[in-house]
């Protein structure tokens, strides 16, 4: 065992297929950074509202007012840098930085996928990407690698492989495979496709979705990793993105993982895609082809595979620990995210907040537009940890300027996959009396129904 | 291998492609055939049977109120003054059934804030009219026209006869009560006008299914209305809902008194009657949210959204009938009836917000992100 591990952690391989990841990670980064710019979506989503949710224990990421673009500007440069190999240990461990900042400034916005971008760039930090064709390479042959360890390249099959697998393990689950919610209720509303519009009404299809994007959630690794079904697989992985890009508003993600999973390819797949680039752009590859091998030295090679075991090790573990927590999981989210749960639930709440005087009894409601942009209120009202931050911020709000003894209460409604709203959080409860944690909030109404399944 | 690459290659610089395209399905076709609900059509019903109708007969109420201003300009007497206030009345009821079209036209010209901002900024009103120089087109002037304003000008200064002795003191009062008048049926016939020309099509074509398609967008103005208009404007901000204080000025027609509760129900009936697809002018029922919601729940096995918003229709309105019906006197004598009333109109939030949305598939937000 001992052997074989060292054994495997000694194999190399072309370092073709990491240098076209890195290429295409990067341009994918800088074109999803301009098309957020574009789209107006910082100035809507990090500048305009007056407060932000923030992730338990990272309180202290605030977007930076109108620096903020100055961060997305960072972030993109270090996406092209990272795309181009050059000082790609800088770029990346800016990107990574830079990239996650964002993300922590505000949960609203929070997407499996900005998640996913995150731990890929941070697992990408550690990997020897300028090896081969980057500009590194090119500027210090002594630094350019034709081969490099195999492991290298398994750690992002790995990564993949887990968001794919575990986002198959979540929707083995009753609503998801016997109630062939939510898409039932999303796909109807597709109404105007062409040829798939009249479809997207049938009870059926919904059914084949649900079992067909299960199966492929939980299949698609195993079938990328098989050279015989690999063609196949990728084939699958096309029309799957393409399909859920036209049916959801999923921005780029699609194009993102059908671009990684050409990681599974041979590396000759590999050098025909940087054959292709080396032309269009007048490059000698040949320069890059020095057959030398890629060597980590040996500390650097201790902390990259310690660092890389503890991540993938956390990876596999920390979807799970929603079953440290009672009740139903999609109902109190508690753990909910971070662990591939992808559409999964159609959920929507309405909160409204009560302001108490504990002296005088007297009391009002919140109009939450006054604090929150519709999004932002969207999102609070139907997670526990949102709607007690907000709490938190309503009552150093009204106490600023009024009596000093405040209680926060919420009335307040969810509907779950189709569910008739019902009661959410206990509405005798005065939040102010919970801080948030990583504990059970006590707070949240039991669920009235059941939904088998992991 | 070589031919497996570039098929490799080419596919995806094709979705590379068809990516840049970005933010699909704004006009798709519009499809009706199998058992698939007709948006179309329920648009078209909206449209043709409901907002032009209820514009047509505002509009003409608009007119009326004009004409009767200048025919009271023309003879200031005691007679003619109570025919305009009578006709003040009966086109501030007949504006509640348009009041929740902000869409198109209206939403451009910012027709509710123009015609229905209260409570009316009485100072400012009194000192344009000493100075006698103002433009009501500004939006800035929101809270001294329309019929607040009128409201306050026909009915604050006391009886008939009073009010007359005001008017006599200084022309300008009805030269304003004029361009008030003007003002509320000039942006009137140009929302008609909107609607039965281009922009009908334009609302009924665009059965897109994305976020700027006509159901989504009119559904989330249709909903907000009820939310913020309905129940905050004419409930919960008089109530003092949310400031604790309750605060009897901000009552819809303040100064009227006795006609703020029919203003209400009226506002009510007509977003009821459109959830059911009402005809203005008669006839059958046609398609609108409740036929929608209908042929949704046909293939979910869940308790009945329909039956719930019934229900609670019917709990408001039994609700209602406690109100004095002038609710500036409701909120003075007995308050907690307001809040009442309040809680009724709070519990059909949810179930419009909430169960009905997310039934229709229809987004709340604005903002068009990315989603998981």
């Amino acid at each position: 065992m001992q052997l074989s591990l060292s054994k495997y952690l000694k194999k190399t391989t072309e370092a073709a297929p990491l240098a076209v990841f890195r290429l295409f990670f990067g341009i994918m980064m800088f074109a999803s950074i301009v098309r957020f710019w574009l789209n107006g979506w910082i100035e809507k989503l990090y500048i305009a509202p007056k407060f932000f949710f923030s992730y338990y224990g990272f309180e202290w990421v605030k977007p930076l007012g109108d620096f903020t673009y100055l961060l997305f500007i960072l972030c993109g440069i270090a996406a092209l840098m990272v795309a181009a190999g050059y000082k790609y240990r800088l770029a990346i461990i800016l990107f990574f930085l830079s990239f996650t900042y964002i993300e922590l400034m505000d949960k609203t916005t929070y997407l499996n996928h900005y998640y996913f971008i995150s731990i890929l760039s941070f697992l990408m930090i550690f990997l020897p990407a300028n090896a081969y064709f980057s500009i590194d390479a090119w500027r210090n042959p002594a630094r350019a690698f034709q081969k490099i360890p195999q492991w290298c390249i398994d750690a992002i099959k790995l990564l993949l492989g887990i968001v794919y697998f575990y986002a198959g393990l979540a929707k083995i689950n009753s609503d998801w495979l016997f109630r062939a919610m939510p898409l039932k209720i999303w796909l109807p509303s597709k109404y105007d496709l062409p040829l798939l519009g009249d479809l997207m009404q049938q009870e059926w299809v919904h059914y084949a979705f649900s079992w067909s994007g299960m199966l492929y959630d939980l299949f698609i690794p195993f079938l990328l990793l098989w050279k015989r079904t690999r063609f196949v697989a990728f084939l699958m992985v096309i029309v799957f993105h393409l399909l859920t890009r036209v049916l959801f508003p999923i921005g780029m993600f699609p194009f993102i993982m059908i671009v990684s999973a050409l990681i599974f390819f041979s590396p000759q797949v590999h050098h025909k895609i940087l054959n292709f680039v080396s032309k269009w752009f007048s490059i000698s590859k040949q320069r890059f082809d020095n057959l030398k091998i890629y060597q980590f030295s040996g500390i650097k090679k201790k902390v990259s595979i310690g660092v890389l075991s503890v991540f993938f090790i956390i990876q596999l573990l920390f979807p799970w620990r929603y079953l440290l927590y009672p009740g139903e999981l999609f109902w109190t989210e508690e753990g909910f995210r971070f662990s591939w749960r992808v559409m999964l639930m159609e959920k929507a709440g309405y909160a409204q907040f009560k302001v108490v005087n504990a002296e005088t009894g007297n009391r009002f409601y919140v109009d939450n537009s006054d604090f929150l942009t519709p999004f932002q209120e969207k999102q609070m009202s139907f997670q526990p940890d949102f709607i007690l931050q907000y709490a938190r911020f309503l009552a150093d709000h009204f106490e600023k300027d009024g009596p000093e003894n405040i209680e926060v209460y919420v009335d307040s409604y969810v509907a779950l996959n189709g569910r008739k709203s019902t009661p959410y959080i206990d509405p005798e409860v005065n939040l102010l009396n919970f801080a948030d944690s990583f504990k059970h909030k006590t707070f949240i109404l039991p669920f009235e129904d059941e939904i088998k399944g992991l | 291998m070589i031919k497996i690459s570039k098929f490799l290659l080419i596919a995806t610089l094709l979705f590379a492609v068809a990516c840049s395209t970005e933010d699909g399905g704004d006009n798709g076709g519009d499809s009706n055939g199998g058992d698939n609900f007709d948006r179309g059509e329920m648009l078209a019903n909206w449209a043709d049977n409901i907002i032009v109708p209820s514009f047509v007969a505002f509009l003409e109420e608009s007119q009326k109120l004009e004409d009767i201003a200048k025919a009271f300009a023309e003879n200031p007497g005691t007679t003619e003054l109570n025919v305009l206030k009578a006709q003040y009345k009966v086109a501030y009821q007949e504006f509640q059934t348009v009041e929740m079209f902000q869409i198109g036209k209206a939403e451009e010209l910012n027709y509710r804030s123009f015609l229905n901002t209260y409570p009316t900024k009485t100072e400012n009103i009194e000192s344009k009219i000493a100075s006698g120089s103002y433009n009501l087109e500004l939006p800035s002037n929101f809270a001294e026209q329309g019929f607040p304003a009128l409201d306050y000008l026909l009915y604050s200064y006391g009886s008939t006869e009073e009010t007359l002795e005001v008017f006599n003191a200084n022309p300008e009062y009805i030269n304003y009560i004029i361009a008030v008048a003007e003002r509320i049926n000039a942006l009137t016939t140009e929302v008609t006008a909107s609607w039965e020309g281009d922009y009908r099509d334009t609302f009924v074509n665009n059965t897109s299914s994305s976020s700027t398609g006509s159901v989504d967008r009119f559904t989330n103005d249709y909903v907000m209305y009820f939310e913020k208009i309905l129940r905050s404007g004419k409930i919960g901000y008089p109530a003092g809902a949310f400031t604790g204080s309750p605060s009897p000025t901000n009552v819809e027609a303040l100064y009227a008194g006795d006609i703020s509760k029919n203003l209400y129900l009226q506002a009510l009936n007509s977003f009821e009657d459109f959830y059911y697809g009402v005809k203005i002018n008669g006839g059958e029922n046609g398609p609108s949210y409740y036929q929608y919601l209908k042929y949704m729940e046909d293939g979910t096995s869940s308790e009945s959204i329909t039956a719930s918003i019934a229900d609670q229709f019917s709990a408001i309105r039994a609700q209602s009938s406690e109100l004095d019906s002038n609710l500036k006197s409701q909120v003075e004598s007995d308050n907690s009836k307001m809040l009442a009333a309040f809680d009724e109109l709070q519990k059909e939030v949810v179930l419009l917000k909430v169960d009905m949305m997310q039934a229709l598939s229809i987004s709340v937000d604005y903002v068009d992100s990315d989603g998981d």
